[in-house]
């Protein structure tokens, strides 16, 4: 745990080095897509909050001078498969970035959505010695948790206190100046499996890149697809991926709960694909051009022609109608929005005071989705798309690029992380206050 | 599994990644440093290099510099440069016929060539010549404005006879100018310093006309005027003027210089000292005895 500390400090020190030169960059590695995002950071105060006027979601301090996506390749189910084939996407992302904002980036921030997330609650207690609630009392209060079992070959990948209660308050954002005797701190802890973290930091090394920092791609899509009262209020976000489906929730600004369905779009391709036996980017491109959820009469009629060039002549000349697509995209949708409905039921989203579900991602821009989700998950769904943010391209304004622009939102105003407190001194492993009294005996 | 052997023209599409060293590249060109180095910095380094190798052998700064004076020549020999004809303006044909031979200039001759101080020092350097002016006019044309000594005395000096100004320099050998033998002649050593004061005593001798053979420098510091026939004015060092003026007046009143007088001397300011000629003396005696011995007889 303390070795995590530590890289996460290491992490949060190039984030603000990167921020000082005013250049990082964005990766999002996704299943179907990777797609990197150079922004810089102005220190003018161009757009600054003024009376009446918000600082438009903290993103207005950056503007985003590359973006680049390519397809993504060793991805799989959000996680990275073949090292050296993803290494590649991530060049080729970032080259063509850096050569649209004709800048060098060295920091890079990475989502990505895979690697079997798992949501913890912790919470924290102590009694405040002096009455006033210090930032010390903060940090103690987080490392007063106590931390369940993760599992062997897991890290810590978010821990982010949600709620603090001072005495019988509760809902504190900011409990320092209060006067009480029991702090109380609510952390939210995302756990993945270490080897993910492992292979990317390699991938992302062999590219000549400093990690800036890890993000879950559930949570940054969140971040920029919900709107401010949907976060405040409660909401889940589910980011439809091609080899994922993230799911979030968040309320009071916090998300406090996340995982993913290991399902995405492309098992809907790869459907299309066995059941009208046709090769993968002829199923893509089908998808794509005529896939939809729900079925009417018109789809009877409309022929999709499947040519191919087998020699066959009865093989290349069938053609099917677009309710018979329907009928094979439909099934596996449906089941990924159980899954995702599953998910929510785990983490009690019915107790929520609001109960809205955003679709985003890249697959959910299949028509009909909104109608069937609303059939599966509630009345409350909507399709969201991502914030606008300044100098995004128009080709990547779109749902697919939500978790990317969270991600950009998530460096610009980044939210506290349990090791964005120091440490409390009783806290520090016994060992190195041996190794001091070691240290003092050989020469001394 | 892909193949392994990629055959050329195959439809195989192209990876689309960049290679790593093509990365790497791309990265270092767009370091700032690294590129304003290479977009400056080399550029500047490879041409004082290549300068700094040019230089340092001294038969390429032998053709440099032979082809920069080449072409410096091949514009000096341009037509519109070349000067064709000299002209004299205010000189007399026999010193116009002199500047000519002294310059000797061989035309046609490019402007740049013509050193015009040095050559106006030449013309000026001629005795009869007292300024000249040089330039080059359009059309090829060099152009030489003489302002001449006017010859007012003849000096006749130890080395012969030289034609002299009213300042006293030498305008040319009386033998170049056989016409000027109308002027008055100065003799002596240093007769030609005082010219002024010989040009003024001429002017005020003017009544005596022919008579008037010259003046003498005697002991380079008082004159001599000599008249026809030998006898001689002897004039003070100082203010010699109103001394002439006064032996001219006891002319015009007594007719001194038609006597028999060998001396005027003037050179007392108290008095004038007349030497006679010896019959003159003796005549003079003779009627003094005379006198005095008509004075015994009737006294």
């Amino acid at each position: 745990m303390s070795m995590l500390y530590h890289s996460q400090r290491a992490m949060r020190a190039k984030r603000q080095e990167a921020m000082r030169r005013g250049v990082i960059a964005i990766l999002d590695i996704g299943s179907y897509k990777t797609s990197c995002l150079v922004l810089r950071f102005d220190s003018s105060d161009e757009l600054r909050p003024t009376d009446g006027v918000g600082a438009m979601a903290g993103q207005s301090s950056f503007r985003v001078v590359g973006a680049a996506t390519t397809r993504s390749r060793g991805v799989k189910f959000g996680e990275i498969d073949t090292v050296q084939e993803t290494e590649r996407a991530i060049r080729t992302a970032v080259q063509a970035a850096q050569k649209m904002a004709d800048m060098r980036v060295d920091h890079v921030i990475v989502s990505f959505s895979g690697a079997r997330p798992r949501s913890y609650g912790l919470v924290g207690e102590i009694s405040l010695q002096t009455g006033t609630v210090t930032e010390a009392d903060v940090a103690r209060a987080m490392a007063a948790c106590d931390v369940p079992d993760i599992g062997e070959g897991r890290e810590v990948l978010h821990a982010q206190p949600v709620n603090f209660s001072l005495d019988h308050r509760t809902g504190l954002k900011d409990p320092r100046g209060h006067v009480g005797n029991r702090l109380t701190a609510d952390m939210h802890m995302l756990t993945i499996e270490a080897h993910a973290i492992e292979t990317l930091l390699h991938c992302v090394k062999r590219c000549d890149l400093e990690l800036a920092g890890v993000a879950s791609s559930p949570y940054v899509a969140g971040v920029s697809s919900l709107v401010e009262d949907e976060q405040e209020l409660g909401a889940a976000c589910v980011d439809m991926g091609g080899g994922s489906t993230g799911v979030s929730i968040f309320i009071k600004k916090h998300m406090i709960y996340a995982d993913t369905v290991r399902m995405g779009g492309d098992h809907v391709t790869s459907d299309i694909s066995q059941g009208l036996q046709i090769p993968l980017p002829d199923a893509e491109r089908i998808k794509t051009r005529f896939g939809g959820l729900v079925a009417t009469g018109m789809d009877d009629r409309e022929r999709i022609e499947l040519e191919s060039d087998t020699g066959d002549w009865e093989h290349d000349r069938r053609s099917i109608s677009r309710a018979e697509l329907i009928g094979v995209m439909r099934p596996r949708v449906e089941e990924i929005l159980e899954e995702v409905r599953a998910i929510l039921e785990d983490a009690g989203f019915d107790h929520l005071p609001s109960q809205r579900i955003v679709l985003t991602g890249g697959a959910s821009q299949v028509p009909g989705l909104d109608q069937l989700a609303s059939r599966i998950l509630g009345n409350q769904v909507r399709l969201g798309r991502p914030l606008r943010v300044q100098g995004l391209p128009q080709s990547t304004c779109g749902p697919a690029f939500s978790a990317c622009v969270g991600l950009a939102l998530f460096a610009a105003y980044p939210q506290d992380e349990w090791w964005d407190f120091e440490v409390p001194a009783d806290k520090y492993p016994a060992r190195s206050l041996r190794r001091a009294v070691k240290w003092f005996r050989d020469n001394w | 599994m892909r193949p392994l052997i990629i055959r050329r023209g195959s439809d195989i599409p192209r990876d689309p990644a960049p290679s790593r060293w093509a990365y790497r590249v791309q990265r270092l060109w767009l370091t700032p440093v690294f590129r304003s180095l290479l977009r400056v910095g080399l550029p500047a380094f490879v041409i004082v290099g290549a300068l700094g190798f040019y230089v340092s052998d001294p038969a390429n700064i032998r053709h440099l510099q032979d082809s920069v004076s080449d072409l410096r020549r091949s514009i000096e020999d341009r037509p519109e440069f070349r000067v064709n004809l000299m002209s004299v303006n205010g000189a007399s044909p026999v010193l116009a016929e002199e500047i000519r031979s002294t310059l000797a200039m061989d035309f046609p001759v490019s402007s740049f060539d013509i050193d015009m101080p040095a050559l106006r020092q030449r013309i000026e350097d001629i005795r009869a010549v007292e300024r000249a002016e040089v330039r080059v006019r359009s059309g090829g044309e060099l152009s030489i404005n003489i302002t001449e000594r006017s010859p007012a005395m003849i000096w006749q000096a130890r080395e012969g006879l030289w034609v002299i100004d009213a300042g006293g320099e030498r305008v040319a050998p009386l033998m170049a100018r056989p016409r000027l033998t109308y002027l008055p002649v100065i003799s002596g050593d240093g007769a030609n310093e005082a010219a002024a004061e010989a040009m003024a005593l001429l002017a005020v001798a003017e009544p005596l006309g022919e008579r008037l053979r010259g003046l003498v420098r005697m002991g380079e510091r008082r004159w001599d005027v000599v008249l026809e026939n030998g006898p001689r004015i002897l004039l003070p060092a100082d203010n010699p003027v109103p001394a002439l003026e006064r032996v001219l007046a006891l002319d015009d009143a007594q007719e001194l210089l038609e006597r028999d007088v060998l001396r005027v001397d003037m050179r007392d300011g108290d008095r004038t000292v007349l030497q006679l000629s010896p019959q003159a003396l003796a005549e003079l005696r003779r009627m003094r005895d005379l006198d005095a011995t008509m004075g015994e007889r009737n006294g």
